[in-house]
């Protein structure tokens, strides 16, 4: 259950995008989700959609991955599509049946707002599927280390979210055990009123919790006998390596963002 | 010849709050190069004994000597990387998302370089068998390969004494069978100083020198063999006598013509063959 749900989501293959820098992969995507905002004719989003392709050959990502990964806002967007189709009456009228009109307008619109929540959609997906959470924690953590000059703690809040990523499946086990011990005295996990599903919720939860905060008090001993005290004078044993290939990622998404403005009607 | 690494003079400790006194004047010395196993019973101070060794706890009174230096407040960085530390609880002292990363860790809070790093992770995971596992998840890992993790990220930071906070409570047989013969190698390749804090005294009849703690204070201090004799006295203090002893003194008491006390199955097994074979 747990691969599934969560180191699932990261599929180790071989690719030019999985070797990339997580740094270089985290900028591309934080700057796509700005300039997508930018494509509002044919030729930016045809753009937009060939440069996401090419990002997608380049990952090696068997194409289920992607489907699975869009199969769960594939409402969402075929939703805003029927609203831009039905509601923007614009241009001329391409069809008519009873009260339903359907204009040229709206059905670009509806294309093109589809279109850009697919690519979003994809483009994230590309940078969970081909880097592991650690890496991503790692590179959030170098891109945002000028940020210590205003006092946030971003070595500590890396160092959480590292820390949370370890403890997942740990955790995950622990609900196992505690389900199946509360299901050995009688509670009913999944059947019954609804009402009674809910309040099984409370036996699961409360010990959870208490293990957790003992967990949570072992790790900071552990971690103190181990010399831990805060970022200060710290090294890292994990080492980002920004590569060739990394500035041609970057530059890339420069000279689309240049396009883009040139194209845009 | 002993060289006395650490030394306790009248330590007392309590925790706030309670009445009696966790640690109740306890004064010994741990030598270089020796294993010395701390047992006793829940509550017997033995585990607080190990949190003032370390400094994750501060004695009201009394010292601590690391090395000649006295544990402080100032000094407790100096003695962490002298002393290392391995807990109970083989998911709880987990802290890196792979082997290597946790191995690392305690360098890392060191400032040592990067490249020096990966030759210490490297070193100590083949120290302890691990060195197959280098990118493995905690949780394909099981508690005995959890628990060598945790020596190998003691041992990259170069202690002189590795205390082992009850560590194999957690593990089946097999798992404590290799968390202890990591250890027992270690001691002879790198002569370092084994502190066992534990219940069993399986475990502890390997040591080389026990210490018996009751209710706080230091009730014996001498060899397994030494302190087995005790017996009796060992059962009302709530420790559980090794099958090897108890069977033997079982025998004795049959009136099977054994002589002395027997630490081990295998000392046990020897001296009854070698009495069949005289019958």
């Amino acid at each position: 259950m747990m691969d599934k749900m969560i180191f699932g989501r990261y599929v180790p293959v071989e690719s030019p995008m999985h070797r990339m820098d997580p740094r270089a992969k985290l900028l591309m995507v934080f700057i796509f989700v700005f300039i997508i905002f930018l494509a509002n004719n044919i030729p930016t989003y045809v753009l937009a959609a060939a440069f996401t392709f090419i990002i997608l050959r380049l990952s090696n990502i068997p194409a289920r991955f992607l489907i699975g990964g869009l199969k769960p806002v594939f409402y969402l967007i075929l939703f805003t599509f029927l609203l831009h189709i039905f509601f923007t009456k614009e241009g001329n009228l391409l069809f008519k049946w009873s009260f339903i009109e359907v204009y040229e307008d709206g059905l670009r619109q509806g294309i093109f707002i589809s279109l850009r929540f697919a690519l979003l959609i994809l483009i994230t997906s590309i940078l969970t599927l081909t880097t592991t959470p650690i890496s991503i924690t790692d590179g959030l953590e170098t891109l945002f280390n000028p940020l210590k000059k205003w006092k946030l703690p971003i070595h500590e809040l890396a160092l959480m979210m590292s820390i949370s990523l370890r403890f997942i499946p740990t955790l995950m086990e622990e609900t196992d055990k505690i389900m199946k011990a509360q299901a050995a005295r009688g509670t009913e996990f999944s059947s019954g009123p609804i009402k009674n599903r809910i309040k099984a919720i409370v036996p699961l939860l409360i010990p959870l919790f208490v293990s957790s905060f003992k967990r949570a008090e072992e790790l900071a001993t552990a971690m103190e006998s181990r010399g831990y005290r805060g970022g200060e004078g710290r090294t890292k044993y994990r080492l980002l390596e920004w590569e060739g290939t990394d500035t041609v990622l970057i530059a890339a998404i420069g000279v689309m963002t240049v396009l883009l403005f040139i194209l845009r009607a | 010849m002993k060289n006395a690494l650490v030394q306790l003079e009248q330590v007392v400790f309590k925790y706030d709050g309670q009445e009696q006194n966790a640690v109740d004047s306890v004064s010994f010395d741990i030598y270089e190069g020796e294993w010395l196993a701390i047992v006793g019973h829940n509550g017997s101070g033995k585990s607080s004994l190990a949190k003032l060794l370390n400094g994750l706890l501060y004695p009201q009174s009394g010292r601590i000597t690391v090395q000649g230096q006295n544990l402080s407040e100032e000094t407790v960085w100096g003695v962490r990387r002298q002393i290392g530390m391995v807990f109970q609880n083989p998911d709880n002292q987990f802290v890196g998302t792979t082997v290597q990363d946790d191995v690392a860790f305690g360098l890392e809070n060191a400032g040592i370089p990067r490249e020096e790093m990966l030759l210490r992770v490297d070193d100590a995971l083949k120290r302890v068998n691990m060195d197959s596992f280098l990118n493995q998840e905690p949780h394909h890992l099981s508690g005995g390969q959890k628990q060598r993790v945790a020596i190998a990220g003691v041992l990259a930071l170069r202690p002189s004494i590795i205390i082992l906070d009850e560590s194999t409570s957690m593990l089946d047989p097999k798992g404590r069978e290799e968390v202890l013969g990591t250890v027992r190698d270690l001691m002879k390749e790198r002569g370092i100083t084994v502190v066992s804090i534990t219940h069993d005294l399986e475990e502890a009849s390997r040591a080389d020198r026990m210490i018996v703690m009751n209710q706080g204070s230091l009730y014996k201090e001498g060899t397994p063999r030494d302190i087995f004799k005790l017996e009796e006295e060992l059962v009302t203090l709530g420790l559980d006598i090794p099958f090897p002893i108890k069977l033997s003194a079982l025998l004795q008491q049959r009136g099977v013509r054994l002589t002395g006390s027997h630490l081990t199955d295998k000392e046990l097994v020897n001296d009854l063959c070698k009495l069949i074979s005289t019958m």
